[in-house]
């Protein structure tokens, strides 16, 4: 074991954690818009909405991350040049950041539903006593208080998907680990990356949850 | 539009041997099942002995457990994975290793790798979920065991256990499910399991999206077959008078 080649390979994972939080990032700002309209439309009391949210969920929950990042990386670029007509090329970092918004959706979906059933009844009767719209109910009453609830949550979920992110290794996309996986492997030393990569996630990820127990304790009533 | 549908793909040859790409998935199928069920083993086994563990009155003990969960829930699978293949091999004795190396095929070490890690992975949640039943129990089933004259280990095995595996079946099931899609990784490693082939049969067939849509049935009917399966045996084996029986 000789650590001393990691040094200098640090600007080049620093570059791959950037990759990584892009692509984190995305996938939560994208993933929790569509999972709150999905958990709109499977509130909604009309049936076809909810039936379609609720089939796009149990679809995206019962194949693997894998799947579908590859699926959308093979798949994209056909899907496009069928709507627009023309080759367009994107590359593997846009199919990967669409596939991770489309899966996550899925999952954001669940805690968002969950969170608005939460609220209690009388704030969406007074909301309705007061005269307000539906769109007005939920973005100015029942949504702002179903996030805060759902905050630990959504925080925990995002702590998952930083992880696995790493999957992208899968469509040769240089994130964090791909980046320290080569680094490693032009010097000979993959074990010594290999372990760095590991002790670099945990310590984000075990640092991240525990702020998020930290402001559970916090945002309990 | 210049995509040729064609769905009877799946009958034709693949040019290699006499297979046709149906016999690919359901090699693929077989792997999967196989990584699944093995890792499963581990998790569920390991899994309780630590969930055991981080309920038991002892701080040490306790802690043991509750360390392992935070590593092994805190690094990203495809990372442990990787650890499993290529690094712990090498620290392995001199002997082990070259048996590791080159006596066994490569799917075998693969496939040994994929089961080692999912089944320390999953047991990492299954731990979890065996506390949070143990936990949900009241405490005077552990009172009225002890003022009955029970040992600790006639206590977890006589009364906490069998009462808390019922409650937990829900949480359980979702992670059998979720072993089956994390045994995906094992594509990345090469072994040819129903990912990995489904992506050779999409590369040598050009017929991507039959290939994938394939794919994605398997993986949903398998998803819902055992989902239906959980929810019969958590309806058989219900603990009487308890809110949670009778499903959500």
């Amino acid at each position: 074991m000789d650590f001393s080649g990691v040094i200098p390979a640090i600007p080049g994972m620093w570059n791959g954690m950037l990759m990584t939080l892009q692509l984190m990032v995305m996938g939560i700002v994208g993933g929790i818009i569509i999972g709150t309209i999905l958990a709109l439309m499977r509130l909604s009391s009309n049936k076809l909405a909810s039936r379609l949210a609720g089939a796009y969920v149990n679809y995206f929950r019962s194949i693997p991350l894998l799947l579908v990042i590859t699926w959308f990386y093979l798949a994209v670029p056909f899907v496009l040049r069928w709507i627009t007509g023309e080759d367009t090329p994107i590359g593997a970092f846009t199919s990967c950041v669409v596939a991770f918004m489309m899966f996550e959706a899925a999952y954001f979906c669940e805690i968002v539903r969950a969170g608005v059933q939460s609220i209690s009844r009388g704030q969406m009767g007074a909301a309705q006593a007061l005269g307000m719209t539906y769109g007005q109910m939920m973005r100015l009453i029942i949504l702002p208080q179903a996030f805060r609830k759902m905050t630990p949550l959504l925080l925990q979920q995002s702590i998952i998907l930083f992880q696995d992110t790493s999957l992208v290794y899968t469509v040769g996309l240089v994130d964090f680990l791909n980046s320290a996986r080569s680094s490693g492997d032009i010097i000979g030393r993959s074990n010594e990356f290999l372990i760095v990569a590991g002790l670099v996630y945990f310590t984000i990820s075990f640092a991240a949850s525990r702020l998020v127990k930290f402001m559970q304790k916090r945002l309990a009533v | 539009m210049n995509y040729n549908w064609d769905w009877g793909v799946f009958f034709k040859s693949t040019g290699v041997g006499s297979e046709t790409y149906l016999d690919w998935y359901i090699t693929g199928l077989g792997w999967t099942i196989a990584i699944a069920v093995a890792a499963w083993i581990i998790a569920l086994l390991l899994g309780s002995v630590l969930g055991v563990m981080r309920t038991v009155p002892n701080r040490i003990v306790s802690s043991i457990a509750a360390i392992y969960v935070e590593i092994f829930r805190n690094v990203p699978l495809l990372v442990q994975l990787f650890i499993w293949y290529f690094l712990v091999p090498d620290l392995l004795p001199e002997n082990l290793q070259e048996w590791y190396k080159q006596d066994l095929n490569p799917t075998t070490s693969a496939f040994l790798s994929v089961v080692v890690c999912l089944g320390l992975f999953t047991a990492a949640r299954v731990c979890e979920q065996v506390r949070t039943g143990i936990q949900a129990l009241p405490v005077g089933q552990e009172s009225a065991a002890r003022a009955m004259g029970f040992k600790l280990p006639q206590i977890y095995w006589n009364v906490l256990l069998p009462q808390a595996y019922r409650i937990i079946i829900p949480p359980l099931t979702s992670e059998f499910l979720n072993v089956f899609k994390n045994s995906s990784v094992a594509s990345l490693i090469g072994l040819m399991e129903l990912l990995a082939q489904t992506k050779q049969t999409a590369e040598f067939s050009a017929n991507l999206f039959e290939a994938f849509t394939l794919a994605t049935l398997i993986y949903f009917t398998l998803n819902m077959s055992l989902m239906l399966l959980m929810r019969l045996v958590e309806k058989k084996v219900a603990v009487p008078g308890l809110i949670s029986v009778g499903g959500k």
